[in-house]
């Protein structure tokens, strides 16, 4: 598949590149990213993955946009309140970007479809806001071999990891576990500055991007943590003991998919 | 110099920078090691920037022709696959 006149014009910046080139966006044309959840971070993945040419995007989220998700959900528009999500999104997508197909996923990520919907995709992005579903996601892209972007942001702060099979530790092996209930407060009690969804979720798009091309060092084996008052990033490095974490280890005890239960004023889509 | 094949030729006389140097790297991008590309630029700023950056990517520059008329013609060896 060669590149139209009018990929090359559009991917210059792209193509100009010694680590991506044509053969990179061509990677990039054909790469399938999957994204769960379409509010604070993964309205900006989403709009640079669009607009990178990622082929295929699927986009997962369960809600309808609401005039209090517009103050960092910037894939959202104000005539689109009310509108699913997922339809928000894939019109601004589309509208960037007519190379790019997007897929929508109008539901809930349980332990029922999760498996289904991640099973053609190359790379997903975590961009839930809940406890449960960041450890379903892992949980099932760790059973399914897939590579994933955690992330989370609360208040001036934020954090993402990058999970590779075989290559380092999952969301699992640092966090074992969901906090108990109520202990952590959701992004609607605490609250988030808006441009830190574009901070990290642009973060996870640059990880997707990198590891279709196959270029750089990824997150894998380190958390980045980002506080945003004191202008810190922080990138710790990760233990990883593979005797001992319960679903990536190699003895491990969790082998079916657990669907926590959720505080009751969380949704999907920080 | 022996005589030189041409195995494709690629006319960026019709785009500006950097479109220029995007379409030459990605014909050089399609063809093999040893393969020659010959590349039809503008005068001036092409013909100050294009076969500089195709040499910076490792590519071999053999010749810059002036063709008369405004333009010149680029004739580069790929260097690698």
């Amino acid at each position: 598949m060669a590149l139209t006149n009018e990929q090359i014009e559009r991917y210059s910046r792209h193509i100009i590149l010694k680590e991506v080139g044509a053969k990179g966006q061509k990677k990039l044309l054909n790469a399938k990213v999957l994204i769960i959840g379409a509010g604070g971070l993964g309205a900006p993945a989403a709009l640079y993955l669009a607009a990178a040419g990622v082929g295929t995007i699927g986009i997962a989220d369960a809600d309808e946009v609401d005039l209090s998700n517009l103050q960092r959900q910037v894939i959202h528009a104000t005539a689109d309140i009310g509108k699913p999500k997922v339809e928000s999104a894939r019109e601004s997508m589309e509208a960037i970007n007519p190379d790019v197909k997007v897929v929508t996923y109008h539901e809930f990520i349980t332990s029922e479809n999760i498996l289904d919907i991640i099973k053609d995709y190359d790379f997903i992005l975590d961009g839930t806001d809940n406890f449960p579903a960041k450890f379903l996601i892992n949980d099932a892209c760790v059973m399914a071999k897939k590579p994933f972007s955690h992330a989370g942001i609360i208040r001036f702060k934020g954090q993402l990891m990058t999970y590779v099979p075989g290559e380092g530790p999952c969301y699992r092996c640092v966090f074992k576990e969901p906090p108990p209930k109520d202990a952590v407060p959701t992004c609607k009690q605490a609250g988030v500055i808006g441009a830190m969804g574009g901070v990290i979720g642009s973060l996870q798009a640059m990880e997707a991007v990198k590891y279709i091309i196959g270029q750089g060092k990824l997150l894998t084996g380190s958390l980045l943590t980002y506080d945003a008052l004191n202008m810190d990033f922080r990138k710790i490095t990760l233990p990883h003991d593979t005797s001992k974490c319960p679903v990536c280890g190699s003895n491990p005890t969790i082998t079916k998919l657990i669907d926590y239960e959720q505080a009751e004023c969380e949704g999907t889509g920080l | 110099m022996a005589d030189i094949t041409i195995t494709d030729t690629v006319d960026i006389t019709d785009v500006v920078c950097p479109v220029t140097f995007v379409k030459a790297k990605v014909a050089l991008e399609e063809l093999d090691d040893g393969d020659i590309l010959a590349v039809r630029m503008n005068d001036g700023e092409p013909v100050q920037n294009v076969p500089r950056s195709i040499k910076e990517e490792g590519h071999k520059i053999l010749k810059l022709d002036d063709n008369g008329d405004g333009t010149y013609t680029l004739i580069v060896r790929k260097v690698g696959d």
